[in-house]
């Protein structure tokens, strides 16, 4: 026996497992810039392309001369869609289950469409000979707006769809259609609309965006035809479901395709779906014989990959005289732009837009979302938030503000009337989710005091009147939110992207001496999975955190998986990972009676060891075990310690928040200052509360661009009118105020340690959040909903209509 | 965002620089610190064929505060932000260059390339007209010296010839107890003026200067000599009345127009408070 015996606490400090702090391990590399992305990867002999890409929003292609461009030296093809024609890949399949043009088919929808792929020994040469493809255009009239897309005679912008009156979700009722998705009861629904005391009724636009993230996408592909494997790095979110697709649409076995995702600089959604550039690439590697590069520039990026958001949402809530919601019905008219390419498990083709009850114990309810194609980029991806719920949780959490107004009751009591009840958990919406678990008022209760809710509405009051005797140009406006996001897609009952269910996996081994490696289907982005998934194993199986290696994102060697987004990696793969800690460690159990003598069942586990019951100084710790595990020829049990779990998680999880955000807005100039923010989060079991606070921050800073001032906006041609950085806003230290960070914790039921994800929560709630604030600040002059993004002029205009600029 | 080709030149005196500008013609362009042009060269919405790199000549360079305020057209803008004895000099001149960009591209963007830009965002070209500034040219004929307030045509268009270089900056003394202020509304770090005011007031007179409200800076002498007489409001008017802005990501005009009148209103309260 050891003469100081730590105990068993000191023991579980040491394992640096769940509710550790620890440092994130990815950092060594990251700040020394030592990371290796895509475009750090060169292979002998490698080429690089680039597009020419549409000026145009929508015109045809009457004709493309590459002549002059391969005359440029360096130059080794230029292709157009005439040459992936023959090969079937001039158009590709999308994650929504429609289809988009690789290269221009004939016309163009959107601009900055890509038109004609060209190869180089160097980029320069590449971005030279883009210049000299002349392409002949005949320009055809643009729609931008979804619902002038929807008139009997807008253009017809697909073509080759036109006369299809069934899509993939649905029959489509004009040429621009796409799909109308209706979940709810609109009978009762309108029923109670009809009866009610009160109905507040708003058209809500969430504007289109774009995730931006750091890297933007890229690839290298590295057709080896003498083994007749492909390799493509990338910039890939779900790495194993690219290898499906390009396996389905190349022909190439899968078993001859590997998928690397290195290390990526920032997803956000942006990297879930397929690009032209991926598989022009692939055919230009073909076609050459050697490693082809392609990585798109910030512009390219902002144009034409995918954006996010889009929605116009119109939202009706009924209640009774004395705040209680009766009922609320919405209807979406969703942007996807040129081609349906929105990333959403298949049955969902508007994401879980259906938890737009929010936290509300709504009885009835109906939705209906129709999408619409329009002459803008395609995309719809969820940008820092599971499918389509940022977007629900600004109409339900701008809803209810709404409704407050109308009632002329306190926004945060008419928040704690609606609540579902702690006791009413495991709960089932009127749009058909099972909320797992919750305890709403308790987390209210505790942000609300934090803020000190009461008087901030006091000085606020103070703040109109004081105003109104021309004391002072600055309004005070409080922003409140509580949101439930659903993320950990998911049951593979209901969830599947392309027909691939939505589990996620861990393969783990142990060494000989303790330490480990444990691979995932998911790929980090960011967001610490070396980190943390490393901590959820050190607690299930008693090694220390330090010696385990987490690694990710190379198909050849990790199990399959559907990636990293949505909020899902932890929900999903974090499950598979403990589940599959859980195998080595009932397989440690037999070992460790083994070597001690007594049967199986008279051993228990105990942080990092199995003891004797009742004899606790009889034990034997994970490194004997381990070890045991390859040198001792066992009865009955297989020599190593290796195990693997395929989790389909048995619901999805729901994570909540409170979040309380202060401004004061200048009516003159129509700049807001953020005084004061505050998120408290309710993500289940705490992995590691730093990188909790981590992903918050980052998440909020995202909500804070989208809410005061980042977009993709068109003008009447479909220009882009916000294509580099000066326009589209990312906000800098300087921009981003200091957040505080507070939590309770509500473990999830149904998940193995109870955690439910956090990486989208403070983009779901922060978004609404600091809009709400905006918003308020004009309440007491008779203002009731302005749309985002809250930039200046914007907000100037707010106050302008409501004269207070005398 | 990959420029095209183009021939580099590093010349060590203003001689062979004008020499190579009037050798080389229309294919060639100054480079200074190259944060104004390389971004328009990346976008191929600027293409020359030669680029002549002004950083190798040592008599570009240099701040000297004697009779006038002299700043070398190569000065960096950080480096015109550290200089104290220009600081106590001329205070406004700091102030405004701590309103451009971000520490990054101060580091790099030079004073002479942003007055010489011609771009009506640049924030250096109305405050030089507030402050009564001259430039000084060389071409091949020789040197001469141009009033700020003579400068600036329209959008890219100076009375710099194609084949002169703008060697430095001259700006006279403020006059004691001078009050001052540079006003600036921005959407973030690192953009240009939504709209932007400079106001001096002091004995001899009052200057009012708009950023990013034109095709060009706009001094107002109207509104100095209004401010001048201690009408403020007149002064505002007067001065809104020559800003012509347009509609862009920043706002509609309207809102730029009324953003103006804001901004130097607030310059003039912060320049009164600042007088001797
Ligand atoms: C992100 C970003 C934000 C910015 N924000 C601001 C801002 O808020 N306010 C602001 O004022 N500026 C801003 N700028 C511009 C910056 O200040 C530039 O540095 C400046 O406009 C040009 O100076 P430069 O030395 O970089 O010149 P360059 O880019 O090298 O040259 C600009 C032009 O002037 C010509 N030129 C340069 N020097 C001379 C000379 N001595 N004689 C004749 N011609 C010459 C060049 O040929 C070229 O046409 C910003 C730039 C960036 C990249």
């Amino acid at each position: 026996m050891n003469e100081i015996t730590p105990t068993p606490a000191e023991r579980a400090e040491k394992l640096k497992g769940l509710g550790s702090s620890r440092k994130r391990v990815e950092d060594v590399r990251f700040t020394q810039g030592k990371g290796n992305y895509v475009d750090d990867i060169k292979l002998p002999g490698m080429l690089f392309g680039d597009f020419v890409r549409s000026p145009y929003a929508h015109a045809r292609v009457v004709s493309i001369d590459a002549e002059a461009a391969k005359q440029v030296p360096g130059v080794v093809a230029v292709l157009t869609a005439a040459d992936l024609a023959p090969l079937g890949l001039h158009w590709m399949p999308t994650l929504a289950g429609d289809k988009q043009m690789v290269l221009a088919d004939g016309k163009v929808l959107f601009q900055g469409q890509e038109v004609a792929f060209v190869v180089a020994t160097d980029r320069y040469a590449a971005a030279d000979a883009v210049e000299l493809v002349e392409v002949d255009y005949e320009e055809l009239p643009v729609v931008t707006d979804p619902f002038k897309a929807l008139e009997p005679d807008a253009p017809v912008l697909r073509e080759d769809i036109a006369d299809q009156k069934e899509g993939a979700h649905g029959a489509r009722r004009h040429h621009n259609h796409i799909f109308t998705w209706e979940q709810g009861d609109r009978e009762a629904t309108e029923k109670v609309l009809a009866e009610a005391d009160v109905v507040a009724e708003e058209m809500i636009y969430y504007h289109r965006t774009h995730p931006c993230p750091l890297e933007t996408c890229g690839c290298v592909a590295s057709m080896d035809k003498v083994n007749g494997k492909l390799t493509v790095w990338g910039t890939f979110q779900a790495p194993h479901a690219v290898r499906t697709v390009a396996s389905l649409i190349s022909g190439i076995a899968e078993h001859n395709i590997r998928i690397i995702s290195p290390d990526i600089g920032g997803g956000f959604g942006n990297k879930v779906g397929v690009y032209p550039g991926y598989i022009c690439s692939i055919v230009a590697s073909i076609v050459t014989g050697k490693p082809v590069k392609w990585v798109e520039d910030r512009m390219e990026n902002l144009m034409a990959t995918a954006f996010a958001r889009d929605y116009w949402m119109q939202g009706k809530i009924a209640a009774t005289k004395d705040g209680r919601i009766t009922g609320l019905w919405c209807h979406v008219t969703a942007d996807h732009g040129g081609f349906d390419a929105c990333a959403d498990p298949t049955k969902f083709p508007a994401g879980f837009f259906n938890i737009c009850t929010g936290s509300y114990d709504i009885p009835v309810a109906w939705l209906a979302v129709d999408g619409v194609y329009t002459n803008k980029a395609p995309g719809g991806v969820a940008y820092r938030c599971s499918f389509r719920v940022t977007e629900a949780a600004y109409l339900i959490e701008r809803m209810i503000e709404v409704l407050a107004i109308k009632l002329g009751i306190d926004a945060a009591e008419l928040r704690r009337k609606n609540f579902i009840r702690k006791d009413q958990f495991p709960y089932r919406s009127a749009l058909g989710w099972e909320y797992d678990s919750g305890d709403y008022h308790t987390a209210w209760d505790k942000a609300l005091a934090a803020v000190g809710y009461e008087d901030l509405r006091a000085e606020q009051a103070d703040r109109v009147e004081s105003f109104r005797r021309g004391e002072t140009r600055k309004l005070m406006g409080v922003g409140l939110t509580f949101f439930t996001e659903i993320v950990g897609a998911g049951p593979v009952k209901n969830c599947d992207i392309l027909g691939l269910g939505m589990f996620d996996s861990c393969e783990i081994r142990i060494h000989p001496t303790g330490s480990a490696i444990a691979r995932l289907g998911t790929i980090s982005q960011g967001q610490g999975h070396a980190t943390t998934f490393a901590q959820i194993l050190a607690s299930e199986i008693g090694i220390p955190a330090d010696n385990i290696t987490i690694e990710e994102g190379d198909t050849d060697t990790a199990p399959y998986g559907l990636g990293t987004y949505g909020s899902r990696s932890t929900p999903v793969a974090g499950a598979a990972t403990a589940m599959a800690g859980r195998k080595i460690r009932a397989k440690a159990q037999m070992i460790a009676a083994y070597l001690l003598e007594v049967h199986d069942d008279d051993v228990e586990w105990d942080v990092d060891r199995f003891v004797v019951k009742g004899a606790p100084e009889r034990f034997k710790a994970m490194a004997e075990i381990a070890f045991a595990a390859y040198n001792q020829a066992i009865p009955g049990i297989e020599p190593g310690l290796e195990a693997v779990s395929y989790y389909d998680p048995p619901n999805m999880t729901y994570p909540f928040g409170a979040y309380v955000c202060v401004v004061d807005v200048d009516v003159d100039t129509g700049q807001v200052d953020i005084r004061r923010f505050y998120a408290l989060d309710d993500c289940g079991t705490r992995i590691n509360p730093m990188i909790i606070e981590g992903q918050v921050h980052g998440g909020l800073t995202e909500a804070l661009a989208i809410a005061m001032g980042q977009e993709i906006a068109y003008d009447e041609l479909g220009n882009v009118k916000t294509g580099t950085l000066m326009d589209f806003f990312v906000p800098t230290a300087w921009e981003t105020p200091h957040y505080e960070t507070d939590w309770t914790t509500t473990p999830s039921p149904h998940h193995p340690i109870g955690a439910k994800g956090v990486g989208e929560s403070p983009n779901v709630g922060g978004v609404p959040c600091f809009s709400n604030a905006v918003n308020d600040a004009f309440r007491a002059f008779g203002h009731v909903h302005a749309h985002m993004p809250h930039d200046h002029w914007r907000v100037w205009k707010i106050a302008h209509d409501l004269g207070l600029h005398g | 965002m990959i420029p095209g080709a183009f021939e580099y030149h590093r010349p060590e005196t203003l001689g062979e620089a004008t020499g190579l500008l009037s050798q080389l013609g229309d294919s060639a362009r100054v480079l200074a610190g190259g944060h104004s042009l390389i971004p328009m060269m990346k976008l191929r919405m600027a293409a020359p064929e030669h680029l002549i790199d002004l950083a190798a000549i040592a008599d570009l360079r240099g701040i000297a505060v004697g009779d006038d305020i002299r700043i070398g057209a190569m000065v960096t803008q950080a480096e015109l932000i550290a200089h104290d004895g220009l600081a106590a000099a001329c205070p406004l001149l700091r102030e405004a260059a701590l309103q451009i960009a971000d520490p990054q591209v101060r580091y790099v963007g030079t004073v002479g390339g942003n007055v010489a830009n011609g771009d009506p965002g640049n924030d250096m070209p109305g405050l030089m007209q507030c402050l009564g500034a001259r430039y000084s040219l060389a071409g091949p004929g020789g040197t001469r010296e141009v009033a700020a307030r003579d400068f600036y045509i329209s959008a890219y268009e100076t009375a710099r010839a194609d084949d002169e270089i703008l060697t430095g900056i001259l700006v006279p003394h403020p006059a004691p107890g001078t009050g001052y202020a540079y006003e600036k509304q921005k959407r973030k770090i690192g953009d240009y003026a939504t709209a932007a005011a400079a106001v001096t007031i002091g004995r001899n007179g009052a200057s009012v200067a708009m950023t990013n409200l034109a095709d060009r800076p706009i001094w107002s002498e109207a509104a100095g000599k209004a401010l001048a007489a201690g009408d403020a409001a007149g002064a505002v008017a007067a001065a809104l009345a020559e800003i012509d802005p347009g509609d862009d990501n920043r706002g509609p005009a309207e809102f730029k127009r009324h953003v103006a009148g804001v901004m130097l209103r607030r310059a003039i309260d912060r320049a009164r408070a600042r007088m001797g």
